[in-house]
């Protein structure tokens, strides 16, 4: 993945932007900290906050005035927190406040600071923290400018003598009583100043109603022409800011200490004679991109103190504090167990997918995190910058797959599954019998053949009853496996197999049954005539129904994350279930916001906790019995004791009981199911002879240890695999306490181990397990 | 456990029990020997199950996320 795509990638992910409070504040207070700080009434962290960005935090805890406001969400809601107010209690409340200054090494240039307002000495404050020497101009017989116009009681004196202890922290060169003019020849004219120091911030205030005083070039409204983002003025070495500025209409304390900040900025790269311009976006207010959902969230009105004098109590505060909605995005992490899952959020995540594909040497971390998604692209639908953590994912493990770094064991298993359904054991491809053409496929898929093959043997009789011109059967698997564990060449060969036997048939228009085949096919082929059996269904009629009066269900239908973009196919699956009588109930996230059921991107074999978790999570948003159509979703749901209809139950109903809570095939039986169907078809449609699997192994198999073979992923087929081994080669163990045999076969990259006693003509399975590691011999 | 397999675990060809020895596993191009029961006549390996649930299951992860 290149750095390039990377990092666009992640600029998609807009959780670490800053809250539009700090975004809009000009010095950028991290505002949400020092409200969650208050929230647990550690006022002196909120105050650090505070003063982390701001020189004078006890000053400007009385006098901000406050541009955050007008950005604050809340007041989409009712009010904009008050966040004066709160720095106010974080400041009242905080016995000591610090600024922990680094001593610089000093530097050789001097700067002049013209106007000790509070821009001139936020300017000094940082410029003297750099190792600057810095030498302050001020007009008055005190520093401070225009604060001292502010009430004792708004702002009291004791706050200003204790934020402007700071200025006895750093070396100041503090010159009072001295006017800067623009008198020729004057000593203290501001061309002599610009002249004899390295650089100047000219920071008077509004005193100056003459702006020609300066000697400066003019801006076409006849005030000093300043650069709005460096402060730079005509001359090089001077910058100008604070009220000078922003006029008397405009004055904005906190904006003056920001210009403070922004002019010794620029001052520091002018004398390294840096860019004045690079990167400097983000100086100064700006609007921020971070989205919040408000939906949901109650009006409450501001606290307002009880005593108006003395501001919040630390219970006012608090409760202030509360109403704040610590502003974050996540939306793509609240619907998304597995996002949940890792403690972060995809920016963090791309990066990690990006380190881990980088490691040359030592461990891959994010492995786990790379292969538990399962590609169902909620996140993409719910991002507001439409991030997919699904393509990242995939995109990864196509690079994993690529140099040999994908880890054996996460999809091993589905693959060989998979490699079943492409072989002569289940792939079949005939036209209808007494056809010579189709014009019509069917391609129920491996999954639906797997866990319902009645239903596929249904659906495809009713299918040569409806369409008259041929409807030809293709059985197989779509290939998706291989996709999902990022398998680019074995998906590429699958997918050519199935469209090699489709064009022999003469390609015709396809009908999937499965909505997974359904959206590879259309991907795969846009060319292709390819419909969803649902859609189908929908224009053709259903099947007749039996007569017996049924019972109205009333079910949810769960879509499939597969097809969350098909309106068409969701909207059919409606249709059916209320032309079949059924009551219809739609979940919160449905259609395009569909969650996926736990099987998706091969989730269910990567990570089977989170599979179980989204599974849990998803069943418990209705009490109704779920409604599918996908045979992966159903088993998954009842798998978990979710009561769930495969829309194929409905439609040909059994007289099996109670067929919700029915828990799908496992594993063998999904594989034998397949074959059977396969067999079958062939015999009774056909009237071919199909070879039938020779096995002169036969198991007895107890229900305790059937869920261990499951649990293992051990198929029937290799349990027999080793005991055939063991007793052609006679290479088993004895165990002498209870006469069974222990033996091993390593078919391909798994070695298998049975305990087993024969008995009769079967065998009676105590126990298997199995590793990967290699036995090289001694 | 050990003492167990000494015991009870005999391999059926040769009628004997096993004793320990030394015996090359292998994973992803890498290779340790290691310890195990094994028949000393035929030399066929015995793997417990609480071998490849436990120790051996670790280094194959470990081994795969390298």
């Amino acid at each position: 993945m290149e750095q390039k795509a990377l990092k666009e990638r992640e600029q998609q992910c807009i959780q670490e932007q800053p809250p539009g409070c700090t975004a809009a504040c000009p010095v950028h207070v991290d505002v949400r900290g020092m409200v969650a700080a208050i929230q647990k009434e550690d006022y002196k962290a909120g105050g650090q906050l505070l003063y982390n960005m701001v020189p004078f935090p006890r000053i400007i805890s009385r006098i901000c005035d406050q541009p955050c406001q007008q950005a604050c969400k809340r007041q989409e809601i009712d009010e904009a927190i008050a966040v004066n107010e709160l720095e106010k209690s974080c400041v009242d409340n905080s016995k000591e406040l610090t600024l922990k200054i680094t001593p610089m090494p000093p530097k050789d240039k001097t700067i002049a600071i013209i106007g000790a307002g509070l821009s001139g000495l936020t300017a000094a404050v940082e410029l003297g923290k750099k190792g600057y020497n810095v030498v302050i101009f001020e007009a008055k017989k005190l520093v401070g400018g225009s604060i001292w116009d502010i009430s004792e009681h708004r702002l009291p004196r004791q706050n200003i003598a204790e934020d402007f202890a700071i200025l006895k922290r750093i070396p100041l060169e503090i010159n009072l009583h001295v006017i800067v003019n623009n008198h020729k020849n004057s000593k203290m004219s501001l061309d002599h100043i610009s002249a004899a120091f390295d650089a100047v911030y000219l920071a008077t205030g509004c005193i100056e109603a003459n702006t020609h005083y300066w000697g400066l070039a003019l801006d076409v409204g006849g005030r000093i022409a300043i650069h709005p983002a460096t402060l730079a003025t005509s001359v090089p070495n001077v910058f100008a800011g604070g009220s000078l500025y922003l006029g008397p209409d405009r004055k904005s304390p906190i904006t003056s200490i920001s210009h403070g900040k922004i002019a010794a900025n620029s001052i520091d790269r002018f004398l390294q004679n840096a860019s004045l311009t690079a990167s400097r976006e983000k100086e100064g207010p700006f609007t921020s991109l971070l989205y919040t959902n408000i939906a949901g969230v109650e009006p409450q009105t501001k606290v307002r103190s009880a005593d108006p004098n003395q501001g919040y109590t630390t219970e006012e505060a608090v409760k202030e504090a509360k109403r704040c909605l610590l502003c974050e995005c996540l939306e793509c992490v609240k619907v998304c167990e597995y996002l949940a899952h890792f403690h972060a959020y995809p920016k963090r995540y791309v990066r990690e997918v990006y380190n881990n594909l980088s490691i040359v040497m030592g461990v891959h971390h994010a492995n786990k995190m790379i292969n538990a998604c399962n590609l169902c692209g909620l996140c993409e639908q719910v991002c507001p910058g439409n991030l997919n953590m699904g393509e990242i994912c995939q995109e990864a493990r196509r690079i994993m797959v690529k140099k040999g770094k994908m880890p054996p064991r996460v999809h091993d298993f589905a693959l060989r599954d998979m490699q079943f359904s492409t072989s002569e054991k289940f792939a079949f491809s005939r036209h209808q019998p007494g056809f010579a053409s189709s014009s019509t496929v069917f391609f129920p898929g491996c999954q639906l053949s797997a866990s319902s093959p009645e239903h596929v043997k249904s659906m495809y009789q009713f299918l040569c009853k409806k369409i008259t011109d041929g409807v030809g059967l293709m059985l197989g698997c779509c290939g998706i496996p291989a996709d999902w564990a990022g398998q680019e060449n074995l998906f590429k060969e699958t997918i050519k197999a199935i469209e090699d036997s489709w064009r022999k048939l003469g390609s015709p228009r396809v009908i999937t049954g499965c909505p997974t085949c359904y959206s590879i096919f259309k991907r795969e082929w846009p060319s292709m005539d390819v419909e969803s059996i649902w859609t189908v269904l929908d224009k053709i009629g259903l099947p007749d129904q039996k007569k017996e009066p049924h019972t109205s269900l009333k079910l949810v239908v769960h879509d499939t994350c597969t097809t969350r973009h098909e309106a068409a196919l969701q909207q059919s699956i409606r249709k059916i279930l209320h032309t079949l009588g059924h009551q219809v109930e739609e979940l919160e996230n449905s259609n395009e916001f569909t969650e996926c059921c736990g099987y998706g991107g091969l989730m269910l074999f990567a990570n089977k906790e989170i599979a179980h978790k989204m599974i849990k999570k998803r069943s418990q948003q209705s009490e109704n019995d779920f409604l599918t159509y996908c045979a992966m979703c159903r088993d998954n749901f009842a798998s978990q004791g979710k009561r769930s209809y495969h829309l194929l139950d409905l439609i040909f109903p059994t007289r099996q009981q109670d067929v919700a809570s029915k828990k799908g095939p496992g594993y063998s039986e999904r594989q034998e199911n397949r074959a059977r169907l396969k067999r079958t078809l062939q015999k009774e449609v056909w009237g071919e002879l199909a070879d039938k699997e020779q096995c002169n192994v036969k198991l007895i198999i107890s229900e305790k240890v059937q869920q261990v073979l499951e649990e293992l992923m051990i198929l029937d087929s290799d349990i027999i695999a080793v005991i055939s081994h063991a007793e052609h080669t006679g290479n088993k163990f004895k165990n002498m306490e209870n006469n069974s045999y222990i033996a091993s076969f390593k078919p391909a990259s798994v070695t298998y181990w049975v305990e087993y006693s024969p008995q009769e003509d079967s065998f009676l399975v105590h126990n298997a397990y199995s590793h990967r590691l290699e036995i090289k011999g001694s | 456990m050990d003492k167990q397999v000494q015991k009870i675990i005999i391999c059926n060809t040769c009628n004997i029990p096993l004793a320990l020895g030394k015996v090359t596993l292998s994973y992803l191009g890498n290779e340790f020997p290691v310890e195990l029961f094994k028949c000393p006549q035929c030399g066929l390996v015995y793997i417990p199950e609480e071998l490849a649930k436990g120790k051996m299951d670790q280094v194959e992860k470990a081994l795969e996320d390298k």
